[in-house]
């Protein structure tokens, strides 16, 4: 354990930083690095070259250039509401993360209930979501808003029932414990790697994945920000410092998502043949979770670039004819397997 | 890091405590009015979330953290999202309308007095002078720290108490509730078929 005695506000002070960086460095090395590059290679492109050595100072350029623009509110728009949303949905990202542990002593909150706790906070965001779509005074953004909440509820709830197979496992809600339930496990006598979740429970950790896709409205699930046919629906009106953070708030929610999926499935912070009570993975688990979440991350931007998109009823369809059975069954063969050893 | 609630709680009285249920409480009761005088149904709705969010915030005050979550994932999350779902899906003009509030208003306000009354007079007579027991602390410490100490990591939180007593001691009204949700839904999509 850390040597170091903090004041509360010390702490308070170092949280904040914490969670600024943990989200906005994973949201910002997605877009520099798979959105601008790795798509644009999928594409046989080469994407930004000019602001730096292969632009790699193309982000920067992006921010600039957004903070610059003129902040513009629709005369019959409900101003008050229609300036509120960008922040809620930024927001529950930033509360998401409080309870993704680091390393042994790199946690923001050690909450009992963590993981559930986690998916609440992030189903806050369809709050921002419909208000952003109503705020507008626009048909396109109202249709986009309404599409995005019938889609986050649909998938919200496969997303929980999956998460329900590894805390049957683990046996704790709290991230922590399921990561050293990870570091500590074997298969079958085989220790060397510990047991990720994702090799037990590989079906809940598919329908995470596909849910996650859903709840982060990336194609093939896009219909709520379908440019096609909606012009980016709820953030149609938004120009400026608010889009921006609408932006921000997307790629951070895949940061966010894809370290809740890291932590569950593949082990969080721990890599295998390290001590995972030792004082260096404070500064070693960061750097390895990042790494994971970059890793599932690429997924979900390879599969947006990959697949066109879904109907809206094929969509709802798939949600409760298939990914919900599917994880049900799941649940029941884990509490199963979980009493026969 | 131990939550406000439990430091000390052989004293009968903790200022920071009190003056952060105050805060809360006043945010509430003014959501709420907002709630039932406000002429935009969108707006209410949103009011009706200030008001579930503080009552989570009181949760914490009480270091019931999984009721809290709870009630954010249930309440905010799920149901005032199809309240704002509903709403604007059949009619909600931006500018508000007029004529929402109804002429019969005062029975509901009858209605809620009686009980606010009776859940008072409830939760008074039941708990009367009861404090928080100390162990349902709700710790903020990593849980290397507490292994250090010997103690369990998330000592007293309260998470497998209410599984506990859900699982055992409640079982009989807790499955009487799922039937009866159930029940609800079924009934719900009879009435809304048409044949």
């Amino acid at each position: 354990m850390l040597s170091v005695e903090l004041a509360y506000w010390q702490q308070t002070l170092l949280r904040t930083v914490g969670v600024l960086a943990a989200v906005l460095l994973p949201a910002g090395a997605l877009v520099q690095l798979f959105l601008f590059k790795a798509v644009s290679f999928m594409q046989s492109r080469l994407g930004p070259m000019e602001a730096g050595p292969h632009g790699s100072l193309q982000l920067f350029a992006e921010v600039g250039k957004w903070i610059q623009k003129e902040d513009i509110v629709p005369d019959r728009a409900d101003a008050r509401l229609f300036k509120l949303a960008p922040y809620l949905v930024v927001g529950t990202v930033l509360l998401v993360y409080l309870a993704i542990p680091f390393g042994p002593d790199a946690v923001f909150a050690d909450l009992e209930g963590g993981i559930f706790y986690a998916l609440a906070a992030s189903s806050v965001s369809v709050i921002g979501v419909l208000i952003a779509g109503w705020a507008s005074a626009n048909k396109y953004s109202l249709l986009g808003g309404l599409r995005a909440a019938g889609q986050l509820i649909a998938y919200e709830l496969p997303l929980v029932l999956a998460v329900m197979g590894v805390v049957i496992q683990a046996g704790t809600l709290n991230l922590q414990r399921i990561v050293t339930a990870q570091a500590d496990g074997s298969i079958f006598g085989f220790g060397a790697i510990g047991l990720p979740f994702a090799i037990t429970q590989i079906v809940g950790f598919v329908v995470f994945l596909i849910a996650m896709q859903a709840e982060l409205t990336q194609t093939p699930f896009d219909m709520p920000v379908a440019e096609s046919e909606l012009v980016t629906g709820f953030m149609t009106e938004y120009s400026g410092m608010r889009f921006l953070l609408f932006f921000i708030g997307e790629f951070a929610a895949v940061g966010a998502l894809s370290a809740v999926a890291a932590t569950l499935f593949l082990g969080g912070w721990y890599f295998p043949g390290l001590d995972h009570d030792a004082n260096y993975m404070n500064v070693l688990g960061p750097i390895i979770l990042l790494a994971k979440i970059l890793l599932l991350s690429f997924v979900v931007f390879w599969v947006r670039f990959t697949y066109p998109r879904f109907r809206e009823d094929q969509l709802q369809k798939f949600a409760w004819t298939v990914l919900i059975p599917i994880s049900l069954l799941n649940i029941v063969g884990t509490m199963i397997l979980k009493v026969a050893f | 890091m131990t939550l406000l609630a439990t430091v000390n709680s052989d004293v009968p009285f903790n200022v920071a405590q009190n003056v952060g249920f105050g805060v809360i409480a006043v945010l509430m009761v003014t959501g709420a009015l907002r709630v039932v005088t406000t002429n935009n149904v969108v707006h209410a709705a949103l009011w009706l979330v200030l008001v579930l969010a503080g009552a989570a915030a009181q949760f914490i005050l009480l270091a019931a953290e999984f009721v809290a979550i709870t009630q954010v994932l249930v309440y905010i999350g799920a149901i005032v999202v199809l309240f704002l779902f509903g709403v604007m899906l059949t009619r909600a003009p931006i500018r508000g309308e007029a004529g929402l509030t109804r002429s019969n208003w005062f029975g509901g306000a009858l209605v809620g007095v009686l009980l606010l009354g009776l859940l008072s007079f409830t939760l008074l007579d039941t708990f009367g002078g009861d404090r928080l027991p100390a162990d349902t602390r709700l710790t903020l410490r990593p849980a290397a720290v507490s292994q250090a100490e010997g103690t369990e990591p998330t000592a007293g939180s309260n998470v497998g108490a209410v599984s506990d007593s859900i699982f055992s001691r409640y079982l009989i009204p807790f499955e009487a509730v799922s039937v009866l949700l159930t029940a609800a839904l079924i009934g719900a999509i009879v009435l809304a078929r048409k044949e």
